[in-house]
């Protein structure tokens, strides 16, 4: 297939003669292609031809007009991930604007505004996402980046399937469980592999399961980085000594990826798009839509292996960092699938690690029956419990500091979000004037997914704020699932434990059966989407539309 | 740089700043912090005047842009896109060979729905018969199903037997679903046109040897409250079936099995039988597949 230049192997960078896009004046079309990967071939709906896309390259301060021509035989649309910009330019179908009919052309013409570092773009339309229509968007500082670099590279991550994701999804809806390939088994337990019998006993009769990583796995997937398989090993080149920022987005529909180059420390400057403090580690997850931008300096003259490997493990991908084309680095043994724990149920520390493997009946009893209800009504008023709803935690912790989901155990450093902080001081610092309560709701059985028990197809209410007032937003996850939830238009200040410098992001991924609470100034007129950016659970119905407006009432 | 070297600069003047806000000081641990983030309204460094949520407002910010006709016709879209959900399948989850003394048979076991997450139109069918001779028992349910709570879906419909007995046609009231341990089961009560009562239930669990392998033992009870020698079933308890079935996911859709049955007829149906010449008790070994599409 083609690739644009930026993305085949062996690219010095994204320094020098590229096929980026950029100027006041930016042509994209939309249409289908046929994609390869690993020897097969499938169709895709692509921007300019290619998976991924162009980078798009933007400076701080431009206007720009981005003239995007629809030629498919359905709707579609383009959203500027992570960009700050008049609500009717945020590509949303059916909350910014009316989406781009097939034949048509639509111009999105904003300003960039002061916001450098990384993003991406991808379609809002139709799950044309899953299908390849998604591509590395970067704004350019107007002064000098305080973020020091001798050399670049985007480095985009994708799941990609040969089943049509309304296919998936609907296998889905038939049987939660479809994708699912590592779970626990009978020949497991004889071997002494995952839970002991008593803890699977006591997960049976909750109805849960504990190797209930991701709903979509390796079993359709085809994990990519910037479109190429590990067979294809995707190299971007070095020269030893060199600073090098690699700007990571994961892209995915469903994966959340965890990130390590065996061999270099990461040290992560910029969080979605926007500076942090430099903090190292040799390990982070990303989520689905989160962006991070990480310095390495590799002093040996050698192959490194940037590993993307699935969360639940079902898959990975490799590329290379080299000094020179035509070196391979290792792709390192697969590690075993994580299991849940008790925290992953929303019941707190009643972990496995916190007390050992014995949990006695009286406390299982409790669990059942008594303040450790799996779907006692008092923890969540709000929440329309329907068939819907299979759950709700009993005790939703906090878990701002936890390693995300199976990387507890890792014995070098994991990259938490409590570590994050914002380079700049956060410009509001206002106490928030009041809270709300989002409570992240599903039924894996029936692969029902809804912001408080309510699908947005039932026509549910936006969640309104006054222009410019300041909200803490708590996010609690009732399932066992992690949700990278994301809110258009804005940057909230993630409350971490840093205050002053909480790390503004766009993408806040709630581990499971816990929260998250952010704070938001409601800085951007209009109406906005906010919803999962796990694309299927998108679909399924967990999205709102938030509104901004002045205390009359009128935009 | 120069930027970076600014906000170094602000951090490190900022702290003081920092620590005079209040309970959001520079050692604040997240927990701490999260204290305030009550379940509450103005639960916020304990505010008890904390305002309410603004109206909601009247208009869509977009139409004053681009026409509020083309937008009402997008937002209908996005309501389909995020939630709405329509489809259908069909299953057979018995589809079998039975060898057993007295001449092998055969009997299947369906259903197909169609409909969206909470609502769906539900048509369930089994039979079985021996090869070369007429069908002995099929029958045929349309049911209007509706999820009633996470695990569970209530039914409601029409039964009609097209063996042995072409006259009968029940009413049903159901319910199936997942109890804990991931017991499958359904329970159904039938009222035919004749006034007679039936009641049928099922139970039956995936014991998941290794990813592929799969034992799956099935119980299967028939009552009826009364005699009804016409069709060969007795008051009582009527009939007990015990399964035990090995299938091999060649995929998820796709699975055949091998496995044993053991059927006993009881009470008076156990006499209606033998009085016909057949046995009460029957052991079926079984070969099939498991298919949904």
């Amino acid at each position: 297939m083609m690739m644009p230049a930026w993305a085949r192997s062996g690219t010095p960078g994204l320094a020098g003669p590229m096929t980026t896009v950029s100027g006041p004046h930016i042509d994209l079309t939309i249409g289908h292609a046929m994609i390869g990967i690993g020897g097969r071939t499938g169709h895709g709906v692509t921007v300019n031809g290619t998976m991924p896309g162009p980078i798009i390259r933007l400076k701080e301060g431009q206007d720009v007009r981005l003239r995007v021509k629809n030629t498919l035989l359905e709707d579609s649309s383009i959203h500027w991930h992570g960009l700050i910009l008049p609500f009717n330019m945020d590509g949303v179908p059916g909350i910014s604007f009316p989406g781009i009919k097939g034949g048509e052309t639509f111009d999105y013409e904003f300003k960039v505004q002061p916001q450098a570092g990384t993003y991406w773009y991808h379609s809002h339309s139709n799950m044309q996402e899953a299908m390849g229509m998604f591509g590395g968007l970067i704004v350019d500082p107007v002064e000098p980046d305080p973020i020091g670099y001798d050399r670049e590279h985007l480095i985009i991550l994708s799941d990609w399937s040969f089943t049509h994701p309304h296919k998936i999804w609907r296998n889905l809806k038939v049987m939660g469980d479809y994708y699912k390939n590592q779970k626990q088994t009978a020949a497991g337990l004889l071997k002494g592999k995952d839970q002991p019998l008593k803890d699977r006993v006591m997960w049976g009769q909750m109805l849960m399961d504990p190797a209930d990583i991701s709903d979509v796995t390796a079993a359709t997937y085809t994990y990519l980085i910037n479109g190429q398989t590990s067979g294809d090993n995707w190299t971007a080149l070095f020269k030893v000594g060199e600073r090098v920022r690699l700007r990571i987005v994961n892209g995915s529909v469903m994966t959340n990826f965890n990130i390590r180059i065996p061999g270099l420390a990461l040290t992560v400057v910029a969080a979605d798009g926007l500076p942090v403090q430099p903090v190292e580690t040799d390990e982070f997850q990303i989520a689905v839509a989160e962006t991070y931008d990480v310095i390495v300096q590799p002093h040996e003259h050698q192959a490194y292996g940037i590993i993307a490997e699935a969360v639940d493990r079902s898959g990975l991908c490799r590329a290379t960092l080299a000094p020179q084309l035509g070196m391979v680095a290792a792709v390192p043994p697969r590690r075993e699938r994580p299991l849940l724990t008790m925290k992953d149920m929303g019941m707190g520390a009643m972990d496995h690690a916190a007390m050992g493997h014995d949990m006695s009946d009286e406390e299982m009893a409790a669990m059942d029956h008594g303040s450790m209800k799996m779907r006692d009504p008092s923890v969540a008023p709000q929440v329309k419990l329907g068939p819907g709803v299979a759950s709700l935690s009993p005790i939703a912790q906090d878990r701002i500091g936890d390693r995300p989901t199976g990387l507890e155990k890792e014995d070098h450093r994991v990259l938490t979000y409590a570590e994050l902080k914002s380079l700049l001081p956060n410009a509001d610092t206002r106490e928030p004037s009041r809270t709300i309560d989002v409570h992240l709701t599903a039924n894996m059985e029936r692969y029902m997914w809804s912001f408080d028990g309510e699908k947005f197809s039932d026509k549910t209410e936006p969640l309104a704020f006054r222009h410019n007032e300041r909200v803490r937003v708590n996010l609690i996850n009732h399932t066992m699932m992690p949700h990278p939830i994301h809110l258009h238009g804005h940057f909230f200040e993630v409350v971490n434990g840093n205050p002053g410098h909480h790390p503004r992001k766009n993408v806040v991924n709630v581990l499971p059966g816990g929260k998250v609470s952010f704070d938001l100034t409601a800085d951007a007129l209009g109406d906005w989407a906010f919803h999962c950016h796990m694309l299927l659970h998108m679909h399924s119905g967990m999205f709102r539309v938030v509104t901004v407006r002045h205390e009359e009432g009128r935009a | 740089m120069r930027r970076l070297l600014l906000a170094w600069a602000c951090l490190m003047a900022g702290a003081p700043a920092m620590a005079q806000q209040g309970h959001e000081g520079h050692a604040t641990p997240p927990e701490a912090e999260n204290l305030h983030a009550g379940h509450d309204a103005g639960a916020i460094g304990g505010k008890e005047d904390a305002p309410p949520a603004p109206p909601l407002p009247s208009d869509h910010a977009a139409d004053a842009i681009y026409g509020a006709n083309q937008m009402a016709e997008a937002r209908r879209a996005l309501y389909r896109e995020n939630g709405q959900f329509r489809g259908s399948m069909i299953l057979f989850d018995l589809l079998e060979y039975q060898a057993r003394k007295g001449g092998d048979g055969y009997r299947w076991l369906g259903e197909a729905w169609f409909g969206g997450d909470l609502n769906k139109l539900l048509i369930k069918t089994e039979g079985e018969g021996r090869f070369g001779a007429p069908i002995e028992d099929a029958e045929v349910q349309a049911l209007y199903a509706r999820a009633v709570a996470p695990y569970w879906n209530a039914h409601v419909g029409v039964r009609h037997d097209l063996a042995p007995n072409l006259a009968r046609t029940y009413a049903v009231a159901g319910i199936d679903g997942v109890a804990p341990y991931w017991i499958h089961i359904s329970g159904q009560l039938f009222l035919s046109t004749k006034g007679e009562v039936r009641a049928r239930v099922e139970a039956s669990h995936d014991w998941r040897l290794t990813q592929r392998v799969l034992v799956t033992p099935r119980a299967e009870l028939n009552f009826s409250a009364q005699d009804m020698p016409a069709i060969g079933a007795g008051s009582g308890l009527e009939d007990v079936e015990m399964g035990l079935r090995l299938r091999y996911e060649i995929s998820k859709k796709f699975a055949p099995y091998v496995g044993v049955e053991w059927a006993r007829k009881a009470g008076d149906t156990a006499r209606f039988t033998r009085a016909a010449g057949e046995d009460a008790d029957v052991t079926n070994f079984v070969a099939g597949i498991r298919f949904w599409f």
